[in-house]
């Protein structure tokens, strides 16, 4: 039935819900572009590159930034080197198609085979940016004007976005999308996440690091939140160190921040605030003694 | 049956689109998200949502359209697959029995009865069990299990594939939340903020203005003609005024965020502060507020009339603050506070009035009411909203009634 899942004979480290598992489905099914949102870390982008291995499909990544126009995606005309080459007589200069440089878009739509595309950070550029390419995702073809040809997709590749969120998407474009919002792991699906990247963990350290982080992000009004990427940073640590898990107990610590937390907590004002609270805490402890 | 859940939706404030709802009819004609009820829930969610702030709304249409007719969800996936006559489909909307299925519970012996057999047949049942008509499994027409056709069969847990708690997804409200509308951040603030942009090119020209270059290229003879032009930039001006000290304390936080989103987002950019209201003087550093001022008359000199005024200000105070000359709680003011905002409308006609104090509780304070009879309106509340409000009223000059020495 799913889709994704025949491909599965190599291990693979990224979990996904259900919910994540059928929202591709039905983006391969229905051949809409799905839109993925959810708090940095949460393994956005990660899940484009995972369903490209799962298909055996070609990714084609296209990172944008906020000076990235959506013409850069399809295509580019190249009229300085056209100049320069006629400036210096190359014989090129007759040719326009010569000057076309392909972006990403053009690429997926002339694969062969079907291929993801992964527009990563849809959010990052203008306000206008997913406005300019409702028409190429929706008829998934684009005009070329120098040559006059048109460019249409062979076979409609899968379409993932990301965006994180800093900017309102139009309405017009959201409605040819589907939406997907990664919400953060719970205590066990964490759990099936780092067992599944780091299989050779110790339990007692899982569960101990697992209470930390879990604690840590109950700190009311940190400014940036650990995120599953961090936890797994910091896991990374602890394991290199071979620490054992007594040194993660609260008892133990003689500073009052959790080993390497660094990984964790990537705000000066974050690692002040946990202080304090953490100080405030031992105080009352002392009082009820 | 399902149009009435996309009505409902509606009323609820989610606009979904024809052309979502199609999607979902279409996804569930190729069986998306109709293997179950949850399968359902999040394929649906999927096509008709596209904000995760709206998920709660969502999970609560969903869980009241869906309580009590829970089991009515796999005879309308049954009915996907025939081409079931009118009237079944209608009859669904009163009652999930007919007569004939009436009395095959009956024979069961009753509803107490079926639970009974329901116990024992999983004490004698220990495999799992797909189709049939007797044991517990899917796609059955027992009466225990799921996915299968006896409406009044009794719902049994899940395999891995389905997310069967004991508490429904859309009943645990996860969301909640993600709900906001007073979603604030300096972020935000930046894009209320940008709609405020007027670009142009003033300035150096320091960038190559490739098409022009072209052209007079072309023109040349091939030969090069290199072209400059300067950058666009925003060239919108500003000027922040904004109320500190006294029952605006509650609203630092807030006024500091506009501070720094405004102070990012404009170049050209004036920020002055004064108390309680506006009168003949402000000033710009609060550590040597009472040193340092500026007379505002300076201020309709300096600035010209193209500035936009943003007054920020929570406008609480005793009335005659506003209307009385004399009566500023720091100071003798020789004017009224009144005279000294007229003064500045006319000096910067594109001005508003953003207030942190929440806009329903405006009409209970007096000098809220007052104040925004005297700004015609243009008091908006210190939310996203209010600002991206607050931007559109930016782009008109206000008219003023009655003209001022």
């Amino acid at each position: 039935m799913s889709q994704i899942s025949q491909n599965e004979a190599s291990p693979s480290t990224y979990i996904t819900t259900d919910e994540l598992q059928q929202a591709i489905d039905a983006a391969l099914t229905l051949e809409r572009p799905l839109l993925i949102k959810g708090e940095p870390g949460t393994g956005k982008t990660e899940l484009a590159r995972e369903v490209a291995r799962r298909l055996g499909a070609p990714l084609h990544a296209w990172h944008i930034k906020s000076t990235t126009r959506a013409q850069q995606g399809l295509y580019e005309y190249d009229a300085v080197s056209r100049l320069r080459d006629s400036q210096l007589g190359d014989q090129r200069v007759a040719d326009i198609s010569h000057y076309i440089i392909r972006g990403v878009l053009w690429d997926a739509f002339v694969s062969d085979t079907r291929c993801v595309v992964l527009i990563d950070e849809i959010d990052k550029a203008d306000i206008e940016f997913p406005n300019d390419l409702l028409l190429e995702l929706d008829r998934m073809a684009f005009d070329v004007y120098e040559t006059r040809e048109t460019i249409s997709a062979k076979l409609r590749p899968l379409v993932i976005i990301t965006s994180n969120n800093e900017k309102e998407l139009p309405d017009a474009f959201l409605r040819r999308c589907f939406f997907h919002y990664i919400s953060f792991p719970d205590r066990a699906t964490m759990q099936r996440i780092v067992e599944s990247h780091y299989p050779a963990i110790k339990q007692d350290l899982l569960s101990s690091a697992l209470e930390v982080f879990f604690d840590l992000r109950d700190v009311p009004g940190l400014k940036k939140k650990p995120s599953t990427s961090e936890m797994l940073d910091w896991l990374k640590l602890l394991i290199a160190d071979d620490l054992p898990a007594e040194a993660l107990k609260a008892d133990n610590v003689r500073t009052v921040l959790p080993r390497m937390h660094g990984a964790l907590l990537k705000n000066e004002q974050d690692i002040h605030l946990f202080e304090r609270l953490v100080f405030l805490h031992k105080q009352q402890e002392k009082k009820a003694r | 049956m399902l149009l009435d859940f996309h009505d409902r939706l509606r009323i609820a404030g989610l606009r979904v689109s024809l052309n979502e709802w199609l999607t979902l009819m279409c996804g569930l004609s190729k069986h998306i998200g109709t293997l179950d009820i949850d399968q359902f829930y999040s394929f649906a969610r999927l096509c008709l949502v596209k904000n995760e702030a709206l998920y709660d709304r969502f999970d609560q249409v969903f869980s009241d359209y869906w309580s009590g007719r829970a089991q009515q969800f796999d005879e309308l996936i049954a009915a996907l697959d025939k081409n079931v006559p009118e009237h079944w489909l209608k009859q669904l909307d009163y009652t999930a029995l007919n007569e004939e299925q009436r009395q095959q519970v009956e024979a069961l012996g009753g509803w107490e009865k079926l639970m009974q057999t329901l116990a024992k047949r999983l004490e004698e049942q220990n495999e799992a069990h797909q189709g049939g008509s007797k044991w517990i499994g899917t796609g059955g027409t027992s009466a225990f299990g799921q996915g299968g056709f006896n409406p009044e069969g009794v719902r049994i847990g899940s395999g891995p594939k389905r997310q069967g708690r004991a508490v429904k997804v859309w009943e645990q409200r996860r969301y909640k939340d993600l709900d906001g509308h007073q979603e604030i951040g300096a972020r935000n603030f930046k894009m209320a903020l940008r709609k405020l942009r007027k670009l142009a090119r003033d300035g150096r020209a320091d960038t190559l203005d490739l098409p022009t270059t072209i052209r007079k290229t072309a023109n040349n003879a091939g030969l090069l003609d290199i072209h400059m032009r300067a950058e666009r930039r925003n060239a919108i001006k500003v000027l922040l005024l904004i109320d500190i000290g006294g029952s605006m304390d509650y609203h630092a936080q807030l006024s500091e965020i506009l501070f720094t989103a405004a102070r990012s987002e404009f170049k050209r950019l004036d920020t002055y502060w004064f108390h309680n209201f506006v009168y003949e003087r402000v000033w710009q550093d609060n550590a040597r507020r009472h040193t340092v001022q500026t007379p505002t008359t300076e201020l309709i000199r300096t600035f010209g009339r193209d500035h936009r005024l943003i007054i920020v200000g929570d406008a609480t105070m005793s009335p005659y603050e506003i209307s009385v000359a004399g009566g500023s709680v720091e100071h003798w003011n020789e004017e009224a506070g009144a005279v000294w905002l007229k003064r500045l409308q006319q000096a910067f006609p594109h001005c508003v009035w953003l207030n942190p104090e929440s806009a329903d509780w405006w009409h209970t304070t007096p000098s809220i009411r007052m104040t925004r009879q005297l700004m015609n309106d243009r008091m908006f509340p210190l939310t996203v909203d209010g600002l991206q409000a607050a931007i559109g009223c930016l782009k008109t000059p206000m008219t003023l009634p009655v003209p001022v020495q």
